[in-house]
């Protein structure tokens, strides 16, 4: 679904990404997860092309994304993104915020749009929300907004990177249950954590990264029981 | 004593209230806000024209140059330097007597005088505005596919306007004043008519003192206005 070929970025002389080879196949949850400043933001933000790649090839469902010719919005239409800080648009009530893309993007008609994410908010339990600014939801209730806005677009693959760590505690569970339906529906997904509960859960492939490169990756069972390399053993002794 | 202030209340007499000549003043206050008003919205909409060609021109990628936003770019570029460059006042008897020499229209000439120029500051505070946008939320907007223009003119440019409507508020201000000087390519307006009468009682201190203070209560009564609108405004934020 997503192949990824010698990906590379740099910031100025800083090498962030180093040469990534990666496939990511549909129904997939791939968890990726590594110390802090590894690059993983890095690499989900390539994946729809939020960072420009220094080189290296990204195809998706066939087409070459970082062709320059390629109709970067309408590839960004089938990819959704969750960021960590939400990023709700504070200007529009919750029910705009989740129809503005579908509508203008000509993917609904504005009444399609508005059963939609009736239906939506009802999945996560905040229907009568609908009417309520950013601004008066708690952070939880803004994730899970965030989460039915991406999946509004129908999108064929959900890019998460660190959804659950802008938020208290005790509003965890609830983004991460959200998070679990989708993945039973048979949703792709790509997410960044530190949530290795989750991880383990929900995940059917773990890949670290450390200094730019996908160091290991496995499924989660013998990701967690058996690491091969030094540096995982390390970052997991420090975060489990 | 008494004599000395019955003269001067005399002569104030003669400025605003014999031959009925407050009726001058309202409509030279009249033109002044009419002038004001569409030169700001005149200016307003060049000025998030320019803002949002020149960042939409510095946030291109790199090897996606787009060969006619760089012109638009590089116009948008002298157009600012040129009106920012030079005084107001000479702008103004330029359209005036060089480009508009043969125009009856004035307060016409004038407006586009002003507003052209205040859109060359308009841009500058709008670009700034729509820096001052968290790039989540343009991030937000292309993820799910909206393009830039959706992007800027949803969810960019209206939370852009929210926090530089103070400093849209002193632009209001600074071209209320500023209409003033149209008064030198003969635009009815207030200080044009201060000056007739001036003119012709051979006195120009009642008139220019009192077109003064019409400024300056105007000028109060939108500050005070402003004040109010930001407290509530920053209110809304709070709930
Ligand atoms: N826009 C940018 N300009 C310059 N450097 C950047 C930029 N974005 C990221 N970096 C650098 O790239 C490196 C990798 O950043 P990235 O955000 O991908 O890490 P991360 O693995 O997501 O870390 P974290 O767990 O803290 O989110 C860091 O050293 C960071 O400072
Ligand atoms: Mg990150």
């Amino acid at each position: 679904m997503i192949d990824v070929k010698a990906l590379s970025k740099s910031f100025g002389d800083h090498l962030v990404l180093d040469s990534i080879d990666q496939h990511i196949y549909p129904g997939e949850k791939v968890v990726i997860i590594g110390p802090s400043g590894s690059g993983k933001s890095t690499f989900l933000r390539c994946l729809n092309l939020l960072e420009e790649p220094s080189a290296g090839t990204i195809t998706f469902d066939g087409q070459v994304i970082t062709d320059p010719k390629a109709d970067i919005d309408k590839i960004r239409q089938q990819m959704g993104m969750v960021f960590q800080h939400f990023n709700l648009f504070p200007n529009m009530t919750i029910r705009r915020n989740i129809t503005l893309a579908p509508v203008r993007t000509k993917l609904m008609s504005q009444a399609e749009a508005d059963d939609t994410a009736t239906a939506l908010l009802k999945r996560v339990g905040l229907e009568e929300k609908a009417d309520a600014y950013p601004a008066q939801l708690s952070g939880g209730q803004k994730q899970r907004i965030a989460i039915v806005r991406a999946l509004a677009m129908k999108p064929k693959v959900m890019l998460f990177d660190e959804p659950t760590s802008a938020l208290d505690p005790e509003m965890v569970g609830e983004v991460l249950e959200v998070m679990k339906e989708l993945a039973q529906e048979g949703m792709t997904m790509v997410v960044v954590t530190h949530e290795m509960g989750f991880a383990r859960e929900v995940g059917t492939r773990v890949l670290f990264m450390d200094g730019g490169k996908i160091l290991e990756e496995n499924e989660p069972h013998a990701f967690f029981s058996d690491p091969k390399e030094q540096r995982t053993r390390d970052f997991l002794s420090k975060v489990l | 004593m008494l004599e000395g202030l019955m003269g001067i209340a005399g002569k104030f007499y003669k400025a605003f209230i014999e031959g009925e000549r407050w009726k001058l003043y309202l409509s030279g206050l009249g033109i002044t806000l009419e002038m004001t008003v569409v030169a700001l919205i005149f200016g307003m909409v060049l000025g998030v024209v320019v803002a949002v060609i020149r960042t939409a021109h510095d946030q291109q990628r790199p090897g996606r140059r787009n060969i006619l936003l760089s012109i638009l770019n590089a116009l948008c570029k002298l157009y600012t330097t040129i009106i920012r460059g030079t005084p107001m006042m000479v702008q103004i008897l330029i359209w005036g007597f060089v480009i508009f020499a043969s125009s009856r229209d004035k307060v016409m000439v004038g407006i586009i005088g002003l507003g052209i120029n205040s859109g060359a500051y308009a841009a500058e505070i709008v670009r700034g505005g729509l820096m001052s946008v968290d790039v989540g939320q343009s991030e937000a907007g292309r993820s799910l596919g909206l393009n830039y223009l959706d992007t800027m003119r949803f969810i960019v440019i209206p939370q852009a306007f929210k926090n530089i409507l103070p400093s849209l508020g002193n632009e209001f201000i600074t071209l209320f004043k500023d209409t003033s000087l149209v008064n030198t390519i003969g635009a009815a307006e207030l200080t044009y008519q201060a000056m007739r009468i001036g003119g012709r009682n051979y006195d120009y201190m009642p008139p220019l003192i009192g077109s003064a203070l019409i400024y300056l209560a105007i000028v109060i009564i939108f500050t005070w206005l402003q004040g109010k609108l930001e407290r509530r405004l920053r209110q809304s934020d709070r709930r």
